[in-house]
């Protein structure tokens, strides 16, 4: 193995062994202020139980080039309702045009119940659409459902008007 | 602050300048308490952190001690105090000490407690710290204090994780176990859930949505440097670790359905799926013994509590009152079991003492989440909504006495609670 080789393995290995994964560090800069010390304290005052600050700037978000991209779901279900069947053939239509078009079915839950627990029920919805789209043969590599849980709302506020727009799966392309 | 101020006057207590900076909010009563007395250290009013202020707060807290006014006494801990005024006032203990400047800038924190009752020196301790570590001395007294006179291990000294949320940036702080003192590990305009400390107390796993999904973190806190340990296709969430630090259990919907896997929690690689149904597994929990995992199914047609190997395999259910038991937390004694339990559309913390499974409900409040023991095993700390915002409360666990944690500003939630840290 030549030198400059072994050089570029070794950098590649160092580059995985800091991400440990691929996330794509493009659209999530990280700033890492290892160095910084922590606000209001210096550096000899930080003490024992010192804590390096990471600020993680804004990602990009993406768009939705056709029409409605959001399915709503009735409480504790995960059916999507004949209504936006129309809303999903759309969708299928689109991504099936472009085989490098990528998208991602966001699931989220309103409000009530525990975080983590809602993230399983939003990633159920997620697939109940992903499966949709298959069924109107998407292919997919094309698709990933992921849940947001309650962690985004669309809508804020404690009542079933907002509730009913929160239970929602929305069609996001990357 | 109203609530405080009348339930100081109802316990006969003075509002003192050594209660500045007392932030508990005690909501109930305890039974048994030991009455003890902690005089302002000599220097408090001097020192940038009020050192008997700190213990007396960690104290009362912790739902066992009756705190006896002790302003004005002038002690510190080479006093050989008159036991009789004390006897006189109900204090079964009594602690005095002092802090000092040094001339190298740190600080020289000195205590000694007393049986009031024997007239009996029960010891005392000295540390050299930076002023950024005056808290942390405090805490150690504290735990000093509480071990000597209830013979179990004190938890104050111990570190919590949170999450804030505020004007839509989300931060993960790492605070002292009242709350304060809290130091930002990461912040992000993408949420942050379920940090998890690993058994060392050097690093937490957590699940970040910044690549727009959730994907698990390994966070070494001392330098800030992160490693993404689950980023499969889907969903990735849950981190929980085993006691010996070596696998991480996260849930991952990469197979279709939110099941519980297992990672190495140094090396990554491939996952070992654990749980096996074709419903949502998640929440995992292990045992301390390391030998099980809790964890949360709907196997049965609604959210339960459910308890299987380590190591995967047959599982076997939990709870069995009501229709939602999510988020389970065991007690490092092993003894005890606290989770959320829906009760008349409320939310709502429970104790199950594993062994007989009687179980108590143990707040009045309805939108708890996400309980944590302290590694002693005798508070929990969890997650409410107090007047609409997200609050942090820690509770004894007869749900007796209840304190409201300080914290930073906006809403704050999802604390775990770090294990016991060394005495180095």
């Amino acid at each position: 193995m030549s030198m400059k080789k072994y050089v570029l393995i070794l950098g590649a290995a160092l580059l995985m062994a800091g991400c440990g994964s691929s996330v794509k560090l493009d659209d999530v800069p990280v700033e890492d202020r290892s160095g910084a010390s922590v606000a209001g304290a210096d550096s000899n005052a930080a003490g024992k139980n010192g804590v390096t600050s990471v600020d993680l700037d804004k990602s990009k978000l993406g768009t939705a080039p056709v029409g409605p991209r959001i399915v709503y779901f009735d409480y504790d279900s995960y059916v999507v309702k004949p209504e936006f069947q129309s809303v999903i053939e759309a969708h299928a239509r689109y991504i099936k045009a472009d085989k490098n078009r990528k998208v991602a079915i966001e699931g989220h839950t309103d409000e009530r119940g525990g975080r983590e627990y809602n993230l399983a029920l939003g990633q159920k919805r997620a697939e109940a659409v992903r499966r949709a789209l298959g069924l109107l043969g998407v292919a997919d590599s094309q698709v990933e459902a992921v849940s947001f849980g309650k962690e985004k709302p669309a809508v804020q506020g404690g009542d079933e008007a907002a509730w009913s727009k929160n239970r929602r799966a929305e069609i996001s392309y990357r | 602050m109203l609530k405080r101020s009348l339930l100081c006057l109802i316990a006969g207590l003075a509002v003192l300048p050594a209660w500045a900076q007392f932030r508990v909010e005690v909501s109930g009563i305890g039974l048994t308490q030991l009455p003890i007395a902690i005089a302002p250290f000599r220097g408090d009013d001097v020192s940038p952190q009020k050192m008997g202020a700190i213990v007396q707060a960690d104290l009362e807290r912790s739902g066992q001690f009756r705190l006896i006014d002790a302003s004005g006494s002038g002690l510190d801990e080479n006093a050989r105090p008159d036991m009789s005024p004390w006897r006189q006032k109900g204090a079964d203990s009594l602690v005095a000490g002092s802090v000092t400047r040094l001339a190298d800038g740190r600080y020289d924190v000195r205590f000694r407690l007393w049986d009031v009752v024997r007239g009996q020196d029960l010891g005392g301790q000295s540390y050299a710290v930076t002023v950024g570590d005056l808290r942390l001395a405090a805490h150690r007294i504290a735990d000093f204090i509480y071990e000597k006179l209830t013979g179990d291990k004190g938890a104050f000294s111990t570190r919590i994780a949170y999450v804030t949320k505020a004007a839509q940036r989300y931060s993960l702080w790492v605070a002292d176990a009242d709350g304060e003192n809290a130091q930002a590990a990461l912040t992000s305009p993408e949420p942050i859930i379920s940090p998890a400390w690993s058994p060392n107390g050097a690093q937490l796993a957590y699940v970040s949505f910044e690549s727009r999904k959730p994907v698990v973190y390994v966070h070494d806190i001392a330098s800030g440097r992160r490693r993404l340990v689950a980023n499969f296709r889907g969903s990735n969430s849950a981190p929980a670790w085993s006691p010996d630090g070596r696998t991480l259990a996260v849930t991952l919907s990469r197979d279709g359905v939110s099941q519980i896997y297992g990672l190495d929690a140094a090396a990554g690689g491939e996952p070992r799926r654990l749980s096996q149904s074709s419903s949502i597994d998640t929440e995992p929990a292990y045992a301390p013994d390391g030998k099980s995992i809790y964890f949360v199914s709907d196997r049965g047609g609604s959210p339960q509590i459910y308890r299987m190997p380590a190591s995967g395999g047959a599982a076997e259910r939990v709870t069995f009152t009501g229709t939602y038991n999510i988020s389970p937390s065991i007690s490092q004694d092993g003894r005890w079991l606290a989770y959320i339990s829906r009760v008349s559309g409320a939310f709502k913390l429970h104790v199950m003492e594993l062994a007989s499974g009687n179980t108590v409900p143990i707040t009045e409040t309805s939108a708890d989440e996400n309980p944590s023991f302290a590694p002693n095993s005798r508070l929990i700390v969890y997650a409410t909504k107090q007047q609409d915002r997200e609050a942090l409360m820690t509770t004894t666990l007869d749900g007796k006495l209840k304190a409201r944690l300080a914290g930073q500003g906006g809403d704050i939630r999802e604390p775990d609670w770090g294990p016991f840290q060394k005495q180095n």
